[in-house]
C-alpha cells in the first residue's frame, strides 16, 4: 500500500487519502489526485492495453487528450468504459479496472495481434475480407470487432440524471489558464457579466504545474489569488469541471458540466452532468496548446510520456512515473523537465536532445543532436538505445521518458465552423486562421503565444477588446512579471530507420509505416490518409497525433506541411455521454404528456389509455368480467347505438376566427362554401393542400357573423393551426381576421345516441330549446348548463346517431364528465372510447386519419363535387388535374368478407378474385377495419379504383406479409344508417 | 349559480404549492384570462378604447402593465391577453367583447393555460435549468415567450424574485415535473 513514486509538495492534500480499486487490487491516493496520477505515484505504469495490437499502455498525458491510459470506470449499472484515467478525479472509494484485456492485464491472450501485426497495416480489413461479400456483416466484423475492442457496457440502464441549462454572458472564457484567468479578471472589473469555464477541476492550468514564478508567487498560488478576486465579483461566473464542446451559430457554445462525476454517487436529486447552452455576445479561447510527442520505435512503451505532462505529475500531484527518467526532445522545454525533476530529487539519466547545438545542463547529460533509436521494456519501459550525433549507440536506463516535441495551439473550436488554421513557422505549429466563428478571439498559446508572460497579456488585451466591440470599456489588468522565453525549437517529428513501429496516433494504433503505406497506395488527400489508416478518428480527435501524420504526409509528399493541410475538427471537443445530450428527455418525459379534462375521472373508471400524439386517451372503459378488449369495446358501441354514450372529443382542434373577413378567410381555406353558413350552423369542411391532395377535416360553427369556432382533427391541430396562421399573415395579410387556438380552454363531449337529447335536456338549463326544430342537425349554439354555466352546444355527429357536443370551460370538465354520467344513468349511458368511437365511424364510413392519408383527393373520398368551382380556394385548381381525375381514380368504398368469420385487414390490398398478386394487379387497399357489433361482421373501408361503381363485386384482400387472404365483398361505405335519419332524428 | 365545480390543471380542488429549498413553486389557478388582438386597421385606436375599459395602455412589445389586480401582457403583434381575478372577473371576455366592439377580436383564454409562479433566490437558477430566456436581465413587468419542456410559454417577471409561467393547461403535470426537478436539481447542488 506503499506509494513508493509518491514526492512531498504539489496540490494534492497529503492529509486526506483515499482509498480506491484498479483491477481489483486495493491502492491509496490523496485529495486531488486523479486515477493516472494515484497510480503512478504507486508505481503503477501499465494502464490499458491498445485497440488493435492490445499493446501495454500506461498514461501518455495529463489531461483530456490522453489516448493510452483508457480504463472503466466504475462498476454495476454506472459502469462506463473508455473513460481516461488522466482526467478521472479520484475519490474515496473510487473502483476502475482496464479495458481490452483477457484474461488480465499484464497476461492478454489478444496480444498475440501484435506478433501478426505486419498482416494488420492500413488498408487490412478492406482488402482482407473481401470475399464472399455476405459474410462481412455475419461473421468477419463480429470477430473483429470482438479482437479490437473497447470498453465494454453494463447492459443495465443508467441510473444518472442528466440537466440541461441555459446561460447568458457578455464574455464567455474558454479556459483558465493563465491568458483566461487575466482575461477574466480584465473584463470581471470592469462590470461585463463574465462566464469563465474550465475543463479541469481547479482553475490555473499550466500554472498548476510549473514552477515558474508570477511577481513572488508561485503560479499556482496567483492562479488562486486570481480565483479568490473572481469569485468576490457577483458578474463573474466560474464554472470549473465545465467543458466547452463546441461552438455553434450566432455566439453560441455547448458546454458539458460533469455535476457529480468526482463522487461516487450524485447527491440526492442532482444530476451527474449538466449540458449548458451560452450564449454569448463574445467569446475568447483560451484552451492553452497540447504538447506532441516524437515518434521513435516502440515509443508506446508505459512510462514513456510527454515532457509537460511529467512535470504536471511532479509538480501538481507530486507523483513521479519512475525514479529514473530520461528526457528525449527537440527544444528548450526538455531542459525545464530535468531541472524540475531534479528538484524534486527525481534521477535524469540524460537529456537526448536533437539539436545539435541544445544548450548544456546542470541537472543531467545532455546528449546533442542525438535520437532515440528504440526501447526495451516488457510491461515498460526499462532502458533507452540512443544515436548519439557521431552514430554510435548508447543504452541509457530509465524507468520513464519525458518527450517533449513543441506544443501545438488547441484550435479545434475555432475549426468548429469549418475556419481552418494557419501555419506558423516559429513555433511550428498550426495556429487559429483568421475564419473563425464570428465573435470569436484567441489568446495565449491556444494563439500561439508560448510564454506565461504572453498568455497573461494577450488575454488582458484580448479581453479589453472582445469588450470594446460590445461598448463596454474595460482596463487590462496589470501583468504579474512572469517567464517570457521564446520559442526554441528544431522541428523533429519521427526517428528515421530501423524495422519495428513508430507510433503516431497510440489511442487507434496508427504507425509511422501505415502513413506511409498510405501515401505509397495514393491515398494522399490528408482527408483520405485519415480515413485510410484510421489517424486521428478516435475519441481523443488525434489531438497527440495529427500533427506527426501531416509532417510525415508532407515529408513522402515533398510539400510543405501547411500545403498537405488539416482535417477538420468537429463537436464534441472531448467525448460527450449520450446521457448529458438526451438531458432529462427520457423514458415516460421523453415528450410532454396532455391529459383530457376527463382524465382524472377515466383514470377512476380504469379506462385503458392511448397516446394519441401526446395527448393520452381513454381507449376503452373495462367493466368488470370483460377479459377481452373487443368485450368493452362491443359493448360500448351497442350501448350508445341503443340509447346513449359518451366520448370525450376535446383533443380535437378548435380555431377560434373572428373578423369581419372571417367567412371570407374559411371561404379560402376549405375546399367548400362557408360565406353563406347562417349564425348558429354549422357545417363540414374539407381543407385542401395547394396541390390539391386533401389535408383536414373538421367543422365550422358561426357563432356571429364575425366569428367561427373551426375545429380540427386531433393529429393536425397545430399544423392547420399554423397553415391558418400563415395564410393570415402572408397569404392574405389585407385581410381582417384574427385568430387563436382554443383546443385547451374547452372541454368538449361528444354525447351520442338516441337517447343523447333526453339526457342533454337535463343538462343544458330549460331556457335554452334543443328539441329538433329549435336545434336541427349542425345547429350551433352558446347556451348555459347546470344553472347557469356558459357552454356551447353543437348538433354535429361522428356516429352517424342523433349526437351532440357540449363544451364547457375546461375547469369544469371534470364535473361535467361526472354530471353526464349521473344524469345519464336512467338512459343506461355509457362512456366510451377512442376504439368504440373508431368503429362507429367505420360502421358509418366517416373519413379519418387513415383516408386524410396525404395521398387522396376529395374525389377519392366521395367528396369531389364538394370542390366548389364558384369561388377561390387553396387546393381546388390543382384538383383538377388530368391524373387525379381519371375515369378509375381510386374511390373510398365499403368492404365486408364473404365468410362473416373472416377479418378484414387493414392495409391488405385489393386484388381481383383471380389471377396473379403483383403490383401491377393492385385495385386499391384498406384502410380502416373494425369489428362491427351491429353487423356481427369485420369490415372495412378503404379506396378501390372505379369504386363507386364495383359494388356487389367479389375480390381478394391480400396481405403478402402476413400471407393473408380474404374475399370480400365490394359495398357502400356507409354500414349504418346510410339515409341520415337517425342524426336528423 | 351552477353547480358544478371546478378542478385545477393538476387536478385538484386546490393549488398546489411546492417550496424547495429558496424557490417557491404555486400552481395560480384563480385566474381569468382573455386575449385581445386588434382589427384590421384598429391597431392604433385600439389603445384608447383598451385603456377606457381596463385603464391600463395596450402593452408595448415583450412588455406588461398592471392596474389593481389586473395585468395585460403582450403576446403578439397587436395581441396581449387579459389577467384578472377569476372570482371577481370570470366573464371578462365577454365584457371585453363588448367594450372593444368592433376594435378588437375577444376570446376567452382562462382554461387554455395553467400558471406557475416561481418565487424566491433560487428562481434563477430554477429557470436557468428550464428555458433560454435571459431571467437576469429581464426587466420587472418583462413578458417572452419560450420553449419550457417543449412547450410554448409564456414567462413574466413580476418583481425581482417572483416569475410567472403560463404554459398549456392540458400539459400542466409534465410542466410542473419539470419545474420540479429543475428545482431539486437546483437544491441538490448548493
Amino acid at each position: 500500500m506503499t506509494q513508493k513514486n509518491r514526492l512531498t509538495g504539489g496540490l494534492i492534500d497529503h492529509t486526506k487519502p483515499l482509498e480506491f480499486k484498479f483491477d481489483g487490487k486495493s491502492y491509496q491516493g490523496y485529495e486531488g489526485d486523479t486515477l493516472a496520477s494515484a497510480l503512478l505515484a504507486n508505481d503503477v505504469r501499465l494502464m490499458g492495453r491498445s485497440f488493435k495490437y492490445h499493446r501495454p499502455r500506461g498514461p501518455l498525458t495529463a489531461g483530456s487528450e490522453e489516448p493510452n491510459a483508457i480504463i472503466e470506470l466504475r462498476t454495476g449499472n454506472r459502469q462506463e468504459p473508455n473513460t481516461r484515467a488522466t482526467t478521472a478525479e479520484l475519490y474515496d472509494g473510487l473502483t476502475a479496472n482496464s479495458q481490452n484485456r483477457w484474461p488480465s492485464l499484464r497476461r492478454d491472450f489478444m496480444a498475440i495481434n501484435d506478433r501478426f501485426s505486419q498482416f494488420f497495416a492500413a488498408g487490412f480489413y478492406y482488402k482482407t475480407f473481401m470475399w464472399p461479400a455476405a459474410f462481412w456483416e455475419k461473421v468477419y466484423e463480429p470477430i473483429i470487432r470482438k479482437a479490437a475492442g473497447l470498453g465494454s457496457l453494463s447492459m443495465e440502464a443508467d441510473p444518472d440524471a442528466y440537466d440541461k441549462g441555459f446561460l447568458h454572458c457578455d464574455l464567455l472564457i474558454i479556459g483558465a489558464g493563465p491568458a483566461g484567468l487575466s482575461a477574466a479578471l480584465t473584463a470581471g472589473r470592469a462590470g461585463a457579466r463574465v462566464i469563465l469555464s474550465e475543463e479541469d477541476y481547479i482553475c490555473g492550468g499550466r500554472l498548476n504545474s510549473e514552477t515558474n514564478a508570477l511577481d513572488d508567487m508561485s503560479g499556482a498560488e496567483w492562479a488562486l489569488q486570481t480565483l479568490a478576486e473572481l469569485q468576490s465579483l457577483p458578474n463573474v461566473r466560474i464554472m470549473t469541471r465545465t467543458t466547452v464542446i463546441g461552438a455553434y451559430d450566432h455566439g453560441i457554445y455547448g458546454a458539458v458540466e460533469r455535476v457529480s462525476d468526482h463522487m461516487a454517487v450524485p447527491a440526492d436529486g442532482a444530476p451527474r452532468q449538466t449540458l449548458w447552452r451560452i450564449y454569448s455576445k463574445q467569446a475568447l479561447l483560451c484552451a492553452g496548446s497540447t504538447e506532441r510527442p516524437i515518434a521513435f520505435e516502440n515509443n508506446d512503451r508505459p512510462g514513456i510520456m510527454l515532457g509537460g505532462a511529467v512535470r504536471s505529475y511532479v509538480n501538481r500531484w507530486a507523483a513521479t512515473p519512475a525514479q529514473e527518467i530520461a528526457i528525449f526532445t527537440n527544444n528548450d522545454d526538455g531542459h525545464r523537465t530535468a531541472a524540475d525533476l531534479t528538484a524534486k530529487g527525481v534521477k535524469v539519466s540524460a537529456i537526448i536532445d536533437t539539436r545539435t547545438d541544445a544548450p548544456t545542463s546542470e541537472h543531467a547529460t545532455v546528449l546533442a543532436g542525438a535520437k532515440v533509436k528504440d526501447s526495451l521494456g516488457r510491461l515498460g519501459v526499462k532502458q533507452l538505445s540512443v544515436e548519439l550525433a557521431d552514430g554510435s549507440i548508447r543504452n541509457v536506463s530509465c524507468e520513464a521518458v519525458a518527450v517533449s516535441g513543441g506544443w501545438n495551439p488547441n484550435v479545434h473550436m475555432t475549426c468548429h465552423q469549418r475556419g481552418r488554421p494557419t501555419w506558423h513557422e516559429n513555433i511550428s505549429a498550426f495556429v487559429p486562421g483568421p475564419d473563425g466563428p464570428p465573435g470569436l478571439s484567441v489568446a495565449g498559446s491556444a494563439a500561439g503565444i508560448m510564454s506565461t508572460h504572453g498568455a497573461l497579456t494577450s488575454g488582458a488585451k484580448s479581453a479589453v477588446s472582445a469588450l470594446k466591440s460590445i461598448g463596454i470599456k474595460a482596463k487590462a489588468i496589470r501583468t504579474p512579471k512572469a517567464e517570457d522565453a521564446p520559442v526554441n525549437l528544431q522541428p523533429y517529428w519521427y526517428v528515421k530507420g530501423g524495422n519495428g513501429r513508430a507510433w503516431l496516433d497510440q489511442q487507434n494504433d496508427v504507425t509511422v509505416k501505415d502513413v506511409k503505406l498510405a501515401h505509397q497506395e495514393n491515398f494522399r488527400s490528408v482527408e483520405h490518409l485519415k480515413r485510410y489508416t484510421t489517424l486521428g478518428m478516435a475519441t481523443d480527435q488525434g489531438k497527440t497525433s495529427n500533427m506527426g501524420g501531416l509532417a510525415i504526409m508532407a515529408e513522402l509528399a515533398g510539400k510543405s506541411i501547411p500545403e498537405v493541410g488539416t482535417t477538420i475538427f468537429r463537436p464534441p471537443y472531448t467525448p460527450t455521454s449520450m446521457g448529458v445530450l438526451g438531458g432529462r428527455a427520457v423514458g415516460k418525459d421523453f415528450h410532454p404528456t396532455r391529459k383530457t379534462p376527463s382524465h382524472f375521472w377515466a383514470e377512476e373508471q380504469g379506462a385503458v389509455f392511448v397516446e394519441v400524439g401526446n395527448w393520452l386517451r381513454a381507449q376503452w372503459f373495462p367493466k368488470a368480467g370483460e377479459t377481452h378488449w373487443r368485450q368493452s369495446v362491443d359493448r360500448e358501441v351497442l350501448a350508445t347505438r341503443k340509447s346513449v354514450g359518451v366520448c370525450d372529443v376535446t383533443t380535437l382542434g378548435k380555431v377560434d376566427v373572428q373578423g369581419t373577413d372571417a367567412a371570407e378567410f374559411l371561404n379560402k381555406i376549405y375546399c367548400n362554401g362557408f360565406a353563406k353558413l347562417a349564425v348558429g350552423k354549422t357545417r363540414y369542411g374539407l381543407m385542401l393542400r395547394e396541390d390539391g391532395i386533401a389535408m383536414d377535416d373538421g367543422t365550422a360553427g358561426r357563432l356571429a357573423e364575425d366569428h367561427f369556432v373551426v375545429t380540427t382533427t386531433t393529429a393536425n391541430a397545430v399544423s392547420v393551426y399554423r397553415h391558418m396562421e400563415f395564410c393570415r399573415q402572408c397569404l392574405w395579410p389585407d385581410m381582417d381576421v384574427q385568430l387563436i387556438s382554443t383546443t385547451e380552454s374547452w372541454a368538449q363531449y361528444a354525447v351520442a345516441g338516441p337517447n343523447s337529447r333526453k339526457l342533454l335536456e337535463k343538462i343544458v338549463d330549460s331556457e335554452f330549446d334543443i328539441s329538433n326544430e329549435a336545434f336541427p342537425f349542425m345547429a350551433c349554439g352558446e347556451v348555459t348548463v347546470c344553472g347557469g354555466l356558459r357552454a356551447r352546444l353543437f348538433r354535429i355527429s361522428f356516429s352517424g346517431e342523433l349526437a351532440y357536443e357540449i363544451a364547457v370551460p375546461t375547469r369544469y370538465g371534470d364535473a361535467m364528465i361526472r354530471k353526464l354520467m349521473e344524469a345519464g344513468k336512467e338512459f343506461d349511458v355509457v362512456p366510451y372510447g377512442t376504439e368504440a368511437l373508431g368503429v362507429m365511424r367505420i360502421e358509418k364510413g366517416h373519413a379519418a386519419g387513415n383516408e386524410l392519408n396525404g395521398t387522396t383527393t376529395a374525389l377519392n373520398l366521395g367528396m369531389g363535387r364538394m370542390v366548389s368551382k364558384k369561388k377561390d380556394s387553396i387546393g381546388s385548381i390543382l384538383s383538377e388535374r388530368v391524373g387525379l381525375n381519371e375515369d378509375d381514380a381510386l374511390m373510398q368504398v365499403g368492404f365486408k368478407p364473404v365468410d362473416n368469420k373472416e377479418p378484414v385487414i387493414a392495409g391488405s390490398h385489393l386484388m381481383a378474385k383471380t389471377g396473379e398478386v403483383n403490383a401491377k394487379t393492385d385495385q386499391g387497399y384498406i384502410t380502416s377495419a373494425a369489428y362491427s357489433p351491429i353487423l356481427e361482421s369485420s369490415i372495412g373501408i378503404g379506396f378501390l379504383k372505379d369504386g363507386g361503381n364495383r359494388k356487389g363485386e367479389i375480390l381478394r384482400a391480400v396481405n403478402p406479409l402476413k400471407n393473408q387472404t380474404v374475399l370480400v365483398e365490394v359495398v357502400s361505405a356507409h354500414f349504418v344508417d346510410p339515409e341520415g335519419e337517425r342524426l336528423r332524428a | 349559480m351552477h353547480s358544478l365545480q371546478p378542478i385545477t390543471a393538476l387536478g385538484g380542488t386546490e393549488a398546489q404549492i411546492d417550496v424547495i429549498g429558496d424557490v417557491t413553486i404555486s400552481e395560480c389557478p384563480d385566474w381569468s384570462l382573455t386575449s385581445i388582438s386588434a382589427r384590421l386597421g384598429a391597431e392604433k385606436t385600439i389603445a384608447t378604447v383598451f385603456k377606457k375599459a381596463l385603464g391600463i395602455a395596450f402593452p408595448k412589445p415583450m412588455l406588461s402593465g398592471t392596474k389593481d389586480d389586473i395585468t395585460a401582457f403582450w403576446t403578439g403583434p397587436d395581441q396581449c391577453i387579459v389577467e384578472a381575478p377569476y372570482t371577481t372577473h370570470e366573464t371578462l371576455a365577454a365584457t371585453l367583447a363588448t367594450s372593444l366592439k368592433t376594435k378588437a377580436s375577444v376570446t376567452e383564454q382562462s382554461d387554455g393555460w395553467v400558471r406557475f409562479d416561481l418565487e424566491g433566490a433560487d428562481c434563477f437558477a430554477t429557470l436557468e435549468r428550464s428555458c433560454a430566456v435571459d431571467v437576469q436581465v429581464m426587466p420587472v413587468g418583462g413578458v417572452t415567450r419560450t420553449i419550457l419542456e417543449h412547450l410554448g410559454c409564456f414567462v413574466l417577471r413580476r418583481s425581482d424574485h417572483h416569475f410567472s409561467i403560463y404554459g398549456p393547461r392540458s400539459s400542466a403535470g409534465s410542466l410542473h415535473h419539470a419545474l420540479v426537478t429543475a428545482a431539486r436539481s437546483v437544491l441538490a447542488q448548493k
